[in-house]
């Protein structure tokens, strides 16, 4: 490949990430119901014909061949939108929400798109990294950083609880073992008195060293940074490290190997790779990732009660998966964004929204099946197709 | 234990067996035919309840106050409506996805179920607020002791293992039935026999969801009261009871039902907050999945690799 046809793609990458981080910032800020109209228009089609042009396939190759400056370079932007949007507290609010969100799905993606484990307990996680927290933020001293890894760990433990019968089955059975989960940890939080019943519990903000989340910094006469900066600062660095964690992990032979077990168990266990170990490593990685993402959560929104943590909840999460494209990491981040921000945005149609998203879904299901963003080969030498 | 609580407590236990069987029932059909579960049948159940809600609304408007006439009419126009709906799913989203991964078929099923949730919801009048169901069936009841043993509770148990018992009849012995299970059994071959598969698989959801309807009229009769949101937990447990039967058998179907069933009425009896009856009972689900992992009754194993 030429160097001119290099420096075009980069150019070409810039402006695409300008145009995402304009677009993201924009969509954020609508308020008007005709803007957020058009602007979900607009995405449908620039999606559609970066497909059909080929112009995405390109971007991709673009990002694959630079993987460390493609995500500092997303990371960089989105920073720089956060400290744009320094005083809106809703848009900061759901960008942290989004890229939150988006951490989880990719714990869910290694679960679901890499070692084929069905996981509909999401939102379960979610929530254990979320009460853990609470609990250990209110009743101890311990760091803030040790609270949000000790919440992460939590889901990866109480998921150890589930491997066993997620080991011994297959497919839809296995699928009910997650289901039963679900459905039994939010009836438990519901019942349960210590954990605050359906009232649910206050949770602390975040203190990260010496730095705490929720004070305000004045701005000036009357102007102010919204605290949620800082938390979706943190959260966007967070999924930044998720992202290339799982990305790491799918390039290097884990990655082959979760594939290996995914695609067919049988002649996996042939070549010798052992099916519960990889199966196991998925699972708590991925629940762990969840409860961290839980965890910040809470301590962002001060305040948790189970009913965040339903079964439907978990749905929207595995539609996020889906949605994003099976197995691509990648494909997460703007299928979190439609489904988090969307419904919230769509004032005009609240009363419909969930009936439209239900809509969507099933349509985007018939008609394009693997989603947003497909996953795409694996590329060991980037550009070795073309070259 | 006193014997005529225990009767009692098994009475409950038998009638929401019955309801939750004929749910299970719906979601092994399915499962024998396409390989598929079908997750909007909770929800289907409820939109059968309300269904027959609105006829009897219907049937009062026009002045006739008849309970034998009104739960003829309930029932016929939830099962018709129902099948209907069940058909035009097969149809429309479950046929369409036959290529697709199993996780897709889920989540558009789901996404099913929500879509009529919110439909009943938003286009029911006054829908998201719980809606009184009419007492049809006789509320007197005979004492035994301290047992009573009400009317209803025996007419739904009976009524609703009638309705199982047909179903099985039925699949076992007339053509219909015999081409459902020839399809369940191997696809390829009975459409190489010239069975028309398409028409097989429309009847199976339309069969499968008229059974649901029925369990959303009987839960209503027994509660007297229908919820728009009570889908959910019925298909998650409808779906329970087919899987710890083991998916594809009919008989696991029932087995499934009364074994939830009984775990859920022993969990209310056992512990102090009787709230804790579900995590017991689901948390009972997972240890079983955990012994048999393909459920009690387990499929015949037809591995093609």
């Amino acid at each position: 490949m030429s160097k001119r046809a290099a420096r075009i793609d980069i150019a070409l990458a810039l402006a695409a990430l300008a145009g995402c981080a304009l677009f993201t910032g924009l969509f954020l800020r609508a308020e008007a119901q005709w803007e957020i109209a058009v602007l979900a228009v607009l995405l449908a089609a620039t999606l559609y014909a970066a497909g059909r042009s080929g112009v995405a396939a390109r971007l991709e190759a673009t990002g694959a061949a630079h993987p460390r400056a493609a995500s500092l370079a997303a990371g960089a932007a989105m920073l720089l939108l956060v400290a744009l949007l320094h005083s809106s507290h809703f848009a900061l609010l759901m960008m942290a929400t989004v890229a939150l969100f988006a951490t989880a799905c990719m714990g869910l993606t290694l679960q679901f798109g890499y070692a084929g484990i069905t996981n509909f307990a999401g939102a379960a996680f979610f929530g254990i990294g979320g009460y853990t927290t609470a609990v250990l933020a209110t009743h101890t001293g311990v760091p803030h950083l040790l609270v949000l890894l000790a919440g992460g760990a939590m889901a990866g433990l109480i998921g150890s609880l589930l491997i066993l019968p997620i080991l011994r089955t297959r497919g839809h059975y296995a699928a009910l073992v997650t289901i039963a989960f679900a459905v039994l940890f939010k009836t438990f939080l519901e019942v349960n008195d210590a954990l605050g019943g359906p009232q649910g519990l206050k949770v602390p903000g975040l203190e990260l060293f010496g730095w705490a989340f929720n004070r305000r910094i004045p701005l000036g006469e009357d102007r102010e940074i919204s605290f949620f900066a800082s938390y979706a600062a943190l959260s966007i660095v967070l999924a930044l490290l998720a992202y290339s964690l799982v990305k790491r992990v799918e390039r290097s032979w884990l990655g082959l190997s979760l594939d290996a077990v995914r695609v067919d168990e049988t002649a996996a266990a042939c070549f010798g790779i052992d099916i519960a170990r990889w199966k196991i490593l998925a699972f708590t990685l991925g629940n762990f990732l969840v409860g961290l993402a839980g965890g910040i959560y809470a301590m962002m929104l001060g305040y948790i009660a189970p009913t965040s943590f339903t079964f439907g909840d978990s749905l929207i999460m595995v539609s996020i998966v889906i949605l994003g494209g099976l197995g691509n990491p990648l494909g997460v981040i703007p299928a979190a964004l439609l489904v988090v921000v969307l419904p919230e945005k769509l004032q005009l149609i609240q009363e419909y929204r969930f009936l439209l998203f239900a809509v969507v879904v099933m349509l985007i299901l018939v008609f394009r099946p693997d989603g947003l963003l497909p996953r795409r080969m694996r590329e060991y030498f980037a550009g070795w197709k073309r070259a | 234990m006193d014997p005529g609580l225990l009767g009692q407590y098994l009475l409950n236990g038998l009638v929401l067996g019955v309801i939750y069987a004929m749910v299970a029932v719906g979601f092994t059909l399915f499962f024998g035919v396409l390989d598929v579960i079908k997750f909007s049948h909770g929800d289907v159940v409820m939109a059968g309840a309300f269904v027959g809600l609105a006829a009897y609304a219907g049937l009062e408007h026009l002045g006739l106050h008849s309970p034998l006439l009104a739960l003829a009419l309930i029932v016929t126009a939830a099962t018709a409506a129902m099948a209907l709906f069940g058909a035009a799913a097969a149809r429309y989203l479950v046929l369409p996805l036959r290529g697709a991964p199993p996780l897709n078929t889920l989540l558009a099923t789901l996404m099913l179920g929500l879509a009529l949730r919110e439909a009943v919801r938003l286009f029911y009048p006054n829908g998201s607020n719980p809606k009184p169901f009419p007492r049809l069936l006789p509320v007197e009841a005979i004492d035994i002791g301290n047992f009573t043993l009400r009317y209803d509770s025996a007419i739904i148990v009976l009524g609703g293992l009638a309705a199982i018992f047909a179903l099985h009849i039925f699949i076992t012995r007339s053509r219909l039935g015999l081409a459902i299970r020839a399809v369940a059994q191997d696809a390829e071959t009975a459409r190489v026999m010239g069975i028309d598969f398409r028409a097989v698989v429309l009847a199976t959801f339309a069969l499968g969801s008229a059974l649901a309807a029925l369990a959303g009229v009987a839960n209503g009769l027994y509660y007297s009261e229908v919820n728009f949101s009570m889908g959910l937990l019925l298909g998650v447990i409808g779906f329970s009871c087919a899987v710890v039967g083991g998916l594809g058998s009919v008989l696991g179907a029932i087995l499934g039902g009364f074994l939830f069933a009984a775990l859920q009425t022993a969990g209310a009896v056992w512990f102090a907050v009787p709230a804790y009856k579900d995590v017991f009972a689901f948390a009972a689900v997972i240890l079983v999945m955990a012994w048999k992992p393909t459920g009690l009754i387990s499929e015949t194993p037809a591995e093609r690799v």
